[in-house]
Parts: structure tokens; C-alpha cells; sequence
């Protein structure tokens, strides 16, 4: 088994952690899980009707 | 002491015409950089007053490794279809079989992300003209992404000058080790694979676009066997002190956070390049399948062969290369990585990479790989469906669709970096701290005068005497603060040169 390079990130000498989820942070991915919900619930109105023929038809050609 | 980074994005946008009949992708490029021009007053009905672009130096068959393979084509300059130059110092014009907008040269990373948003506001605008002239029922739509899902792909390529001295071979090594590791948040997201022999069982979600298509570590290439670093040895500025760095592994970005640490980071790491800072070096075994291994994982756990027999994750590389950056701004001060901004693509990449190391769906408001992941996992549970039903796949090409009522980009509350009226004033005027300000203003004043422009001259006709050629070898000058006055005083073309001759 190869040895690991590097095992553990900097030390917290050269960055702060990772700030700990705040009750903030919470809120603000209950939002975010709400704003999900909105978007999938809109979301085959903006769809392309066919997706099928839609994914098909996308053909590129090659650049760079 | 590294030299300013001067920065350019070019994009190649995806184009389908719809309810066309016939479709014909350079034809419909061709009508819609026309439509905008005419709509945004560059030429008048019929007329054709527009500033092209002037060949005459290009060289994209130089290679800098100082020779030429026999093996490796450079690509052919299609000098007769539309091509452009914008009074904010861009050029717009079809490449191959897309509209492709390069960016101003900008001075720092913010002002790359406000030019590339320009940009995107440019291409929208560019498909509500060619709508309003198009028969009722087409419509040429673009998508920001850099593939068709069927092993097509389109590039969106990023530009860094380099100081001449530093060493090629020192700029393959560094960069090898940033290009494969930057993609867990440079990476716009695929469904499915288009690595040849690969399924979407195998590889049902990945990071990047475009790391499916990279065959080789160092080339000439950009359409076949495209490699990890391209050696494209055209400056299009002074080429005994410069390099133009030709990066073309990244994927076009939707979200603004992406670019941003895209080319500030690369910035950065090109800084410690060209004063040899690095403290420590990552080189892969297998530099390809680790592109590829990188892309293909949104754990971001697989561990990468180092040549040394150890290994590494792309998120343990990207948390070396960062402490070495900061070290290296901390040390020698930020003044030719844009001031403040260095610090502002510091302090980002360090809280994106707290955050990919925790729970990258944490990002979801930051990253187009997560973003779009959220979305087509959310879809996908909804309704029940295998990866490899056609309406992810759908939903994956909308997510870079341009027009605004389609785009799921910009239903996913993406965070943004510039604000879009200062994106707007950037359609048309260039940036103050370049020598895209001389182009641009040239451009705006006299550009009844001006015959041709490129990335290092103008060409001017005052009509008494022969055409005039301004080189403009140095990226930075040309400036606000160099030829302010000048555009403020002159009344003509031949004034400006008389002043500039003097």
C-alpha cells in the first residue's frame, strides 16, 4: 500500500478551520432546500418538451 | 520578481438554430454576430463599417518548445467569416463552427469575471437580434458549456502572460499539478462519460466537462489528442520578454465563483512559477488518467500516483498549492497579481476548500459542478430516474443555455462576483488599466480611421498618406492613465497619431 503523501491538510497555524455550522448556516441551507423545491416544482415548465429529441438534436460540431 | 498577469478568456459558445430545416452552425454564427453588430450600432443597414480583425501576426503553428512537430497541425485561420472588434477591446467572431468571444485583456481576476459576464450579456443580446430578424418560428440559441454528450467538444480558454525567462519545462511541472487538481471547483459538470470505452454506469455524474477529451500531457494541439498543457508559443505581445500561457483544460463556467478562482488561482501559481517558490512539487505518475480520475470522482477521495510511489487527493494537492500562494503573497506583497484581489482569491479558494472537505453540496450557491449537481439529483430522485434517462441529460444542457428565460444557471441562485449594470457598461467600454483601453477608445472615437486591429497593433488609414500601424507590444500600456488625455484632446485619427508620434 502507498504511502500516503499527505495525510492531513495544513496546520490550523496556516488557515483557520472550518467554521462549524452556525445556527445561521442552518437556516441558510433550510432556504436553500426550499428554493430546490421551488425550482423542481417549476422546472419541466422551463424543460424542453422533448427531452429525448431535444438530447438527440444537440449535436456540435468539434472546436477547439 | 514574477511580472503582472495579465488575463484574457476566450469562450466558444455551443449554437443550434432552431426550426432551421437545414442547420448550418458557421451560417448561423455568421447571422447572429451580424444581427448584434448591426443592433449594438457597429454597422448600418446594408453597410459594412465594422473593424475586422488583422492577421497579419498571427503564428498559432509556433510552438514553445522551441520546435516544430510534424505530427502537430496548427489550426487553420478562417479569415472569411465575421470577425469583430468590440469597443471594449474584445473580439467577437465564429471560430471553427461557434461564435467565440475573447475578453479584453484584463489586469486582474474581478475584471476578467465582469468581461466574461459582458460576454454572456453580449451573446444574449446577440440571439434577441438575430430573433427579431429571423422568420417567427427560429430562433438561434447559444449554451456556455464545452460539449455535446457525444464526444464533440468546444473550448473555453484562458490566457496568462508569462515572463519569456522562466523556464518551459518549470511551467509544465507547476501547471500539471494545478490543471488536474483545480477542476473540483473549476468543473461546470457532466452527465455521463465521453471517455472512449466508458458508460454512464461507470461514470454516471463527473466534475468537468472537457477532461474527457484530453489524450496528452504536453502538445500543440487544440481540436485532437488536446493536451493537459498546450505549448501555442504566440504571444501577441513583445516576444523576447513575454509568453502567452494558452491554457485549454478548462470548462466554461456559468457561475462567476468558478471563474473567478479559476483564473486567480492560476495567476497565482503562475506567479510562483516564474520566481521558483514552489516548495514542493507534485508529479503524477499518469498525469492523463489522473485528469480524468479526478473529473470522474464527486467524493473527491481517489487517491493520485505521484511519481515518487506516494499519493495524493486532488483536494489534499489544491490544500498545498493554496498554503504556498499565501505564503508567497504574504512574502512578496500582491501588487502584480492585482492588489487586493489576490487576497480576495485567497481567502475564497481557502473557504471553497474548507467546504468541498466538509460537504461540497455546501457550495451549491458557489460551484457550477455542485450546483448542477444538486439540481439533476434533485430531479433525478423526484421522479425516480436512471441516470441515463434523456431528461438529465436535458437538464444538464439547459443548465447553460443563454437565454434568460431558459437558463437553469440562473434559477439555482448562483453567488455572483460582479454586479451585472457594471457588466452591462463593460459591453461597450474596455478596461481602464490595459492596452485594451487604447483599442477600445480607439475604437469608439475614430474607428472610421481604424482598418484592422489585433491584440498588439492597430492599423490606421487618415487617407493622405500609407496606411499606419500602432504596435502596441506591451500589454500594460496603452492605459487609462498613459493615453487618458489623449483621446480627451485629439479631435481626429491624425491628431492621435501626431501625438502619439511625437
Amino acid at each position: 500500500m502507498a504511502e500516503r503523501e499527505q495525510r492531513r491538510k495544513p496546520a490550523p497555524v496556516e488557515r483557520e478551520p472550518a467554521e462549524q455550522a452556525s445556527p445561521a448556516a442552518t437556516e441558510r441551507s433550510e432556504e436553500i432546500k426550499a428554493e430546490l423545491d421551488d425550482l423542481l416544482n417549476e422546472i419541466d415548465e422551463v424543460l424542453e418538451s422533448n427531452a429525448e429529441d431535444f438530447v438527440k438534436s444537440y449535436i456540435q460540431k468539434g472546436g477547439q | 520578481m514574477s511580472i503582472p498577469k495579465t488575463i484574457g478568456i476566450e469562450t466558444e459558445y455551443g449554437i443550434v438554430h432552431r426550426c432551421s430545416g437545414d442547420p448550418n452552425p458557421i451560417a448561423a454564427s455568421s447571422v447572429l454576430i451580424n444581427a448584434y453588430l448591426r443592433d449594438a450600432g457597429y454597422r448600418s443597414e446594408g453597410g459594412s463599417d465594422t473593424v475586422h480583425w488583422d492577421f497579419t501576426d498571427e503564428t498559432p503553428g509556433l510552438d514553445a518548445r522551441g520546435c516544430a512537430s510534424t505530427a502537430s497541425m496548427p489550426p487553420d485561420v478562417e479569415t472569411h467569416l465575421v470577425n469583430a472588434v468590440l469597443t471594449n477591446g474584445a473580439r467577437y467572431y465564429v471560430d471553427h463552427a461557434h461564435p467565440e468571444i475573447s475578453t479584453p485583456e484584463c489586469a486582474d481576476a474581478r475584471s476578467a469575471v465582469l468581461y466574461d459576464r459582458a460576454a454572456e450579456l453580449i451573446a444574449q443580446r446577440s440571439m434577441a437580434a438575430a430573433k427579431a430578424i429571423l422568420p417567427p418560428d427560429q430562433e438561434i440559441v447559444l449554451y456556455k458549456n464545452n460539449s455535446d454528450g457525444k464526444g464533440n467538444s468546444y473550448g473555453c480558454h484562458e490566457n496568462y502572460l508569462v515572463d519569456r525567462a522562466t523556464p518551459f519545462g518549470r511551467i509544465v511541472s507547476g501547471c500539471t499539478s494545478h490543471f488536474t487538481t483545480r477542476q473540483i471547483f473549476t468543473g461546470a459538470g457532466k452527465v455521463g462519460s465521453e471517455a472512449p470505452g466508458q458508460s454512464t454506469d461507470e461514470v454516471p455524474y463527473q466534475l468537468t466537462q472537457r477532461a474527457d477529451f484530453f489524450e496528452e500531457e504536453v502538445g500543440l494541439e487544440t481540436t485532437l489528442k488536446r493536451p493537459i498543457i498546450n505549448t501555442r508559443d504566440e504571444p501577441h505581445a513583445d516576444a523576447r520578454k513575454y509568453r502567452r500561457l494558452h491554457v485549454i483544460v478548462g470548462d466554461s463556467n456559468p457561475s462567476q465563483v468558478s471563474t473567478f478562482l479559476k483564473v486567480g488561482t492560476t495567476a497565482l501559481v503562475l506567479a510562483l512559477i516564474e520566481d521558483d517558490a514552489f516548495g514542493r512539487e507534485f508529479l503524477f505518475a499518469a498525469p492523463v488518467a489522473a485528469i480524468r480520475a479526478v473529473s470522474h470522482d464527486p467524493t473527491l477521495s481517489t487517491p493520485l500516483e505521484l511519481v515518487n510511489g506516494k499519493t495524493a487527493t486532488a483536494l489534499e494537492i489544491q490544500w498545498e498549492l493554496h498554503g504556498q500562494c499565501r505564503k508567497y503573497v504574504e512574502t512578496n506583497g500582491s501588487d502584480n497579481l492585482g492588489g487586493t484581489v489576490a487576497t480576495e482569491v485567497l481567502d475564497r479558494w481557502e473557504s471553497v476548500l474548507a467546504g468541498l472537505e466538509v460537504d461540497p453540496m455546501s457550495l451549491a450557491s458557489q460551484l457550477d459542478w455542485v450546483a448542477k449537481y444538486r439540481l439533476i439529483e434533485g430531479y433525478r430522485e423526484r421522479h425516480g430516474l436512471d441516470w441515463g434517462n434523456p431528461r438529465l441529460r436535458a437538464l444538464d444542457i439547459q443548465y447553460h443555455d443563454m437565454r434568460p428565460e431558459r437558463s437553469l444557471a440562473a434559477r439555482v441562485g448562483l453567488e455572483t462576483i460582479v454586479d451585472d449594470s457594471q457588466a452591462v457598461t463593460a459591453m461597450s467600454e474596455p478596461p481602464v488599466d490595459t492596452r485594451a483601453y487604447f483599442r477600445g477608445r480607439c475604437l469608439q472615437q475614430f474607428s472610421a480611421a481604424v482598418v484592422a486591429a489585433n491584440w498588439d497593433s492597430l492599423v490606421f488609414d487618415v487617407g493622405s498618406d500609407a496606411l499606419r500601424r500602432v504596435p502596441m507590444m506591451e500589454p500594460l500600456r496603452g492605459t487609462e492613465a498613459h493615453v487618458g488625455s489623449l483621446f480627451e484632446d485629439c479631435d481626429s485619427a491624425t491628431e492621435l497619431l501626431r501625438r502619439l508620434g511625437s
